[in-house]
């Protein structure tokens, strides 16, 4: 099935949905082992696990010290597609790459989705590399059927979102916020503005991430996007008070939904 | 460059998605500039003024008669103001930031001349500036970051990743992504998404127009051989110019050899064998990752040529056979620049020292009816420091001991 049809499957009985990241192999595989089974159990629709790179130019430090500590373990490529198959398999909902397109290059971009497909990953968020940069890429994604997250800003023109439109699939992530991640969003009258600009870009259900932390935040998208995002806040979790937080804090985000 | 940025296979504008529309109106701006003449002119106006263009072409007769082969010709890119070619660049930038009404500039440096440059550029226009420099740099460079506070910059040190060139550039990104609607981020080098390669190149230029005439003067044809440093490119990008497409003129570009090609400990991109193929900080070049697409540590002696990428359009001319690259050792390059000291009392930055190898090294071999030209991109009194621990001088060591001293009585 889709990533987009399972997502609107999903949303049928829900307010909102959620997806979460992760870094792979930050702190340990064996922590993200249990970080996720601690998602899925509470209630998570989607997770993102983000393949580390040396140079993550659109994260801000909280994701930057997790791709750096996790490199300096020793984290390769092969582990992460690896260990992203043994989570697909293990629980039923969507995974997805997210990772900087020197990782895919560098693999080769046939050879990544092939290994991404044969894994069970349902897309890929490559934040560096705009669609006109690689007709290639958006070939092979849906020669395998695995959706290219496309990003939507608060800078990006009516044009450019439908330029983007066009070669996206899944679901639209709409970057809360100038910035990189991490850092606190405002969610004002500008902000209202700016989703519905997005909804009326594309007919693909829109994620809204960046600065999103408590259950606030989340309320404040219901009825204006389909998925929030929480990015950096359960990295700060893990790291502060151990993978066990996780569950508890996810289930107080959703309580209302 | 074609309508994707790319030199051939190399280059594009791999960017997040935040930076498209200012990456677009750069883009207008730079290419309105381009094709207005009165901009060039008030360009060189300003670099002769402020600066001090045109920079001579100095014959080194000593050096030309030691090694008893070809006249070698120096580019003085060292008389610029602020003491390197970063300030062509940087000017030309920050003539383009006037016409696109910003007020704020970021810079990221590395030997940190480039820093030092957009420092002086944002005191002469009045624009706030912050200066991103790798914390082994900061401490590498010290002198450099005592200018640059003083001239009204925030100098911030990076203490990610290698604490280097390459992540005081994401650490710029990461700035830049945030504050797109004030701020231009003055890329130092011939690399970074389009149109930055080209745009920088273009700036640079002015050292190849000024030397084509130049030599033509001083030794009535073209010289045989162009020599200039390569770390980002900018530089021999510049002087290459003037020359590119002239068949009697062999091209050479000398990278960081570092410790050895054999040793790992270097930054050889072009002339070695560990680069490959690679997209990152928002281009496509020769970078040394590994087989994961990681980037690797670097090493050089010059914190300049200290770099994992190199510019795209330096890799498509090594692709098709324009341009030579060699590379010279950290210990090949004090012996240059203690020769060029001695004999011709002219100090090179230890990143230019590079090109002063390679010429050394190929100047005996050819006849004294050719010329050839190194580019000295930067002047080395920035790299006191660094040479006098490389030169171990005993009585560089007594003063600062001294002077420590006498600052902890005082205080």
């Amino acid at each position: 099935m889709s990533l987009e049809k399972i997502l609107r499957d999903r949303k049928n009985n829900k307010k909102i949905l959620l997806m979460t990241h992760i870094v792979l192999g930050y702190p340990s595989f064996e922590v993200n082992r249990e970080v996720i089974a601690g998602m899925v159990e509470n209630g998570v629709d989607c997770i993102e696990m983000q393949i580390p790179f040396s140079e993550p130019m659109a994260d801000g430090p909280v994701i930057l010290k997790a791709n750096q500590d996790s490199l300096a373990l020793g984290t390769s490529v092969e582990q992460c597609l690896e260990f992203g198959r043994e989570m697909a398999e293990q629980y039923d909902i969507p995974f997805l790459y997210m990772t900087y397109y020197n990782i895919v290059y560098k693999y080769g971009e046939k050879a990544f989705f092939e290994a991404s497909a044969a894994a069970g990953i349902k897309g890929l968020i490559i934040p560096d590399l705009p669609p006109e940069m690689s007709p290639d890429f958006f070939g092979y994604a849906k020669e395998y059927r695995i959706a290219p997250i496309l990003i939507f800003t608060p800078t990006s023109t009516d044009e450019r979102m439908a330029a983007l439109n066009n070669h996206g699939s899944g679901f639209i992530y709409c970057v809360a916020r100038r910035g990189v991640t991490g850092a606190q969003s405002e969610f004002d009258d500008g902000f209202s503005r700016y989703l519905k600009r997005c909804r009326k870009a594309t007919g693909l259900p829109l994620a809204v991430g960046f600065g999103i932390r408590d259950r606030k935040d989340i309320e404040a998208l219901i009825g204006k996007a389909d998925m929030a995002v929480i990015g950096s806040e359960t990295i700060r979790l893990v790291d502060s008070k151990g993978a066990r937080a996780v569950g508890p804090y996810l289930a107080d985000l959703l309580a209302t939904n | 460059m074609n309508k994707q940025g790319f030199f051939g296979n190399w280059g594009g504008s791999y960017i997040p998605e935040i930076l498209n529309r200012t990456f677009e109106r750069l883009r207008e701006e730079y290419d309105r500039a381009r094709n207005d003449p009165a901009f060039w002119q008030d360009y060189t106006n300003l670099m002769s003024t402020y600066s001090c263009r045109p920079t001579p072409l100095t014959f080194a007769e000593n050096l030309t008669n030691h090694f008893g082969g070809a006249k070698i010709y120096i580019k003085r890119e060292d008389l610029n103001h602020t003491g390197a070619h970063k300030a062509n660049n940087v000017m030309g930038q920050g003539l383009l930031v006037k016409r696109m009404g910003k007020k704020r500039v970021i810079a990221e440096t590395g030997a940190g001349q480039h820093g030092m440059a957009t420092a002086t550029m944002a005191a002469k226009f009045g624009f706030e500036c912050t200066i991103y420099m790798g914390e082994v740099d900061v401490l590498r460079q010290r002198p450099n970051v005592f200018w640059m506070e003083k001239m009204g910059a925030e100098v911030v040190p990076v203490k990610d990743g290698n604490r280097t060139l390459k992540d005081a550039i994401n650490e710029a990104f990461r700035d830049w992504v945030s504050h797109v609607d004030s701020t231009h981020y003055v890329f130092g080098t011939a690399c970074g998404p389009a149109p930055f390669p080209e745009m920088v190149s273009w700036f640079q230029s002015i050292i190849g127009r000024e030397a084509t005439e130049q030599i033509l003067a001083m030794h009535g044809r073209p010289p045989a051989r162009v020599y200039g440093c390569v770390g980002g490119g900018s530089n021999a990008m510049g002087i290459f110019q003037g020359f590119l497409g002239n068949e009697e003129t062999e091209l050479v570009g000398v990278e960081a050899g570092g410790r050895g090609l054999d040793s790992g400990l270097h930054a050889a991109r072009l002339s070695g064998t560990d680069a490959s193929p690679g997209v990152a900080q928002g281009y496509k070049t020769m970078f040394l990752q590994n087989d994961d697409g990681q980037m690797l540590e670097t090493h050089s002696v010059a914190a300049g040529l200290d770099y994992v990428g190199v510019s795209p359009i330096l890799a498509d001319l090594w692709e098709r056979k324009k341009v030579r690259f060699e590379s010279a050792t950290d210990g090949e390059v004090i012996e240059a620049l203690d020769l060029t000291m001695k004999l011709e009392g002219i100090i090179p930055a230890l990143e230019s020292a590079h090109g002063f190898v390679q010429a050394f090294k190929e100047a005996g071999d050819l006849s004294s009816d050719d010329a050839i030209i190194i580019n000295q991109s930067g002047r080395g009194d920035k790299d006191i420091f660094t040479i006098a621990d490389a030169f171990d001088d005993p009585s560089w060591k007594e003063f600062i001991i001294e002077r420590a001293e006498q600052y902890k009585t005082n205080s």
